[in-house]
């Protein structure tokens, strides 16, 4: 082979050692992740409280969930939503259902304001959706009556004959008592939410008697509730 | 040749892979087919929980993107790995505990999915032990693959080797990050992400698995089969060095792209924006790379029914590559957020240029594997026009229900208020569904008119004894 006395280029070293190529490419893989995620974790304005703190729940010692009324604040789900939110995920309402409204005039007549990342901060995993094949339900708590939710999960073309939704009819007809929602909520308060030890130790009385409708419908009524929203503020850039 | 080739390289497990992924090929599109049709008519949800739209797309995605696209990948990865560089597998053993192992995966996900066990992350909805057995699995296949390299006969490693191995390295990354997860259960886990750091994790997954899994890998796939069908050289080696670099550093950014005028910063929107913009010249590179190899020799497309298929793929190639960064804009973005464009973008890519590569990827393999040719060639054809027709019209109903939605939600009446109600705009995307769900209905019978040809295939070898010949011929050529 011609030695041309040329220096030997970095692409034809890694062409020539497998080793060389793998940790050339393990490092430029790496960085566009760490440029865009690593931020979000340690830039305050990521989190619209650093600037607002009323958004989140100041809880007093002593207080359990249900001392909270909507707008006080983000709070963690009661054991009744979370189990709710669990069966959301199960069923895969997420893909259908965005729970993210962007900040467009259409958007804030048809949904509402614009929805806050500290809004989901307790979300494990989030769940703003990527498609609406049905309506955003950021914000959809306190729209429509528990009637009209049981009406229309249990066969949604009863309310809304346009729909393409499945019907539900198994949720009102399994019990949700089962689920070990104390465990549930150990994990989550690993995790950082801010669950208390009375908290935890009430879970699963709170399910007593109920129903999977009973806990979607809980959840869905809670949403975009918790906080309280001023248009007047500038919240996000 | 055949004869070397049989006896030299490990096309035993090829052989499987290829034909598993052309099942999974069928049983994905299936599904995907009967998804699209409770959208149109939504009786066929029968009221049974296990077969509702909701249970059954994360089956579809998973189907077509691990079972299907993973067999196809891994039957092209571990063939083209060992042709250039003229060695066997390193480890045989290990090359069937990653096919045993991949299937027991899928044949998880087709119990679990259906039951509503996931972790509502698109694409990574398989829980936290199929998730360690995914882990296990996909390193096993990464080191055999570095191992057969670094006893390679050859100096240099051929470029669609380097595109497997930067997929095989990100797809690492992504899979352990993203899945991470706190179990409450054996069937239940909770993200350890939340919120806008969990939605900007899930999309830097979401955008890989298309950027690296789907786009790297059958790169590397396109780099062997084309120039090999073609039975010419690669255009130009300099090109395909840029733009694996250009596309191993920039693809990583497009994630954000995923969340615009979302609770996600501004900034990181903007970043990724700008950059999926410029990679419309690394990956218009590759596709120019692909097509230009047929430079002299365009007219082998008369006859040669698998260079159709992978020219075509190359063609679909360049217009989704195009189609996704104009997406990325946040004006663009701010009108098809949310609506069926995004569908369709992702089936012109997924159906356009992975499907179609790897289908005719598939029809060269089985050839060289088992040592014959296909049973009908006509059946090829046939096969390159349902296929092309059905990713046509399925691409055109959802640009049109989209963009269709997209107006109509932001729609104002001359008095100032919305013109629509959401739900009459589900109203109007019914015919869109109903032609969505018959696109796909001609893509599914082509690809069972190559399941019959592949099966048919098999038996023809089978009966022509051609893999025991080969394997046996004595002090071939």
């Amino acid at each position: 082979m011609a030695n041309n006395n040329q220096a030997i280029g970095l692409q034809e070293r890694m062409e020539k050692n497998i080793w060389l190529l793998l940790i050339i490419l393990a490092m430029v893989l790496s960085v566009g992740g760490l440029v865009e995620i690593v931020p979000l974790f340690y830039m305050k304005n990521t989190m619209e409280y650093n600037k607002v703190p009323e958004l989140v729940w100041q809880r007093k010692a002593g207080q359990t969930l249900h001392d909270w009324k909507p707008g006080d604040g983000i709070r963690p789900y009661t054991a009744l939503e979370l189990a709710g939110r669990d069966i959301f995920q199960r069923e895969g309402c997420y893909l259908c259902h965005s729970q993210m409204i962007r900040p467009f005039r259409d958007e804030k007549e048809r949904y509402g304001h614009y929805s806050l990342a500290a809004e989901s901060m307790y979300d494990h995993p989030f769940q703003w959706g990527s498609k609406r094949t049905g309506p955003d339900l950021a914000r959809v708590g306190g729209k429509y009556s528990d009637t009209w939710h049981r009406k229309h999960l249990r066969a949604p073309r009863s309310v809304v004959p346009e729909s393409v939704m499945p019907n539900y009819p198994w949720l009102h007809e399994t019990s949700v008592a089962d689920k070990d929602m104390k465990k549930r909520f150990e994990v989550m308060r690993m995790m950082g939410v801010p669950y208390t030890d009375a908290d935890i130790a009430n879970a699963n009385a709170e399910l007593k008697g109920k129903t999977e409708e009973d806990a979607v419908v809980a959840y869905l009524q809670v949403l975009g509730t918790m906080a309280k929203i001023d248009d007047n503020t500038a919240y996000r850039e | 040749m055949d004869a070397v080739a049989e006896q030299k390289y490990n096309l035993t497990v090829v052989r499987w892979f290829t034909v598993m992924a052309v099942v999974y090929l069928v049983v994905g599109t299936s599904i995907g087919v009967y998804i699209a049709s409770e959208l149109a008519w939504p009786f066929l949800n029968f009221d049974i929980p296990y077969i509702t739209f909701g249970r059954l797309r994360p089956l579809h995605t998973n189907a077509v993107i691990f079972a299907f696209g993973g067999c196809a990948l891994m039957a092209t990865s571990y063939y083209s790995v060992q042709r250039t560089c003229g060695v066997r597998l390193w480890s045989d053993k290990l090359a069937w505990f990653v096919f045993w192992g991949w299937n027991l995966i899928i044949v998880a996900a087709v119990i679990t999915l259906p039951l509503g066990i996931n972790q509502s992350k698109e694409y990574a909805e398989l829980e936290w032990p199929i998730d360690l057995a995914i882990a296990v699995v996909w390193l096993t296949y990464t080191f055999n693959f570095l191992m057969t390299i670094a006893t390679r006969k050859s100096s240099h490693i051929y470029v669609s080797n380097w595109f497997f191995l930067g997929m095989m390295v990100m797809i690492t990354y992504l899979h352990v990050v993203n899945s991470l997860a706190i179990p409450v259960s054996l069937f239940k886990s909770y993200s350890l992400f939340s919120g806008v750091q969990d939605a900007m994790i899930q999309w830097w997954w979401g955008h890989n698995a298309v950027g690296f899994y789907l786009t790297a890998g059958f790169l590397g796939m396109m780099y062997y089969f084309v120039p090999k069908q073609a039975g010419r050289p690669v255009y130009s080696y300099r090109l395909s060095v840029i733009h694996f670099w250009a596309l191993m550093f920039g693809y990583v950014w497009l994630g954000a792209h995923h969340l615009q005028y979302t609770a996600l910063p501004d900034w990181t929107g903007s970043l990724g924006a700008a950059v999926s913009i410029a990679m419309i010249i690394p990956s218009w590179g590759g596709a120019v790379n692909g097509m230009m190899t047929l430079s002299g020799a365009w007219d082998r497309l008369r006859t040669d029914y698998i260079l159709r298929f992978l020219i075509m793929s190359l063609a679909f190639y360049a217009m989704s590559t195009f189609e996704g960064p104009i997406m990325s804009i946040k004006t663009v973005n701010a009108l098809s957020h949310y609506t069926d464009w995004t569908i369709g973008h992702v089936h012109s890519g997924a159906l356009g240029w992975v499907a179609m590569v790897a289908i005719g990827s598939i029809y060269h393999l089985m050839m060289r594997t088992f040592h014959t040719e296909m049973w009908s060639l006509k059946l090829i054809n046939a096969h390159f026009w349902t296929a092309t027709i059905g990713t046509v019209v399925y691409i055109v109903a959802m640009w049109v229900s989209g963009i269709m939605q997209g107006l109509m939600w932001r729609a104002y009446d001359d008095y100032g208020t919305l013109a629509y109600t959401f739900a009459e705009s589900v109203e109007a995307m019914h015919p869109y569904y109903a032609m969505r769900a018959v696109g796909g209905m001609i893509f599914v019978t082509g690809a069972v008119l190559m399941l019959i040809n592949v099966l048919m295939t098999v038996r023809k070898a089978t009966s022509e004894d051609t893999i025991r010949q080969a394997a046996t011929a004595s002090a071939a050529a």
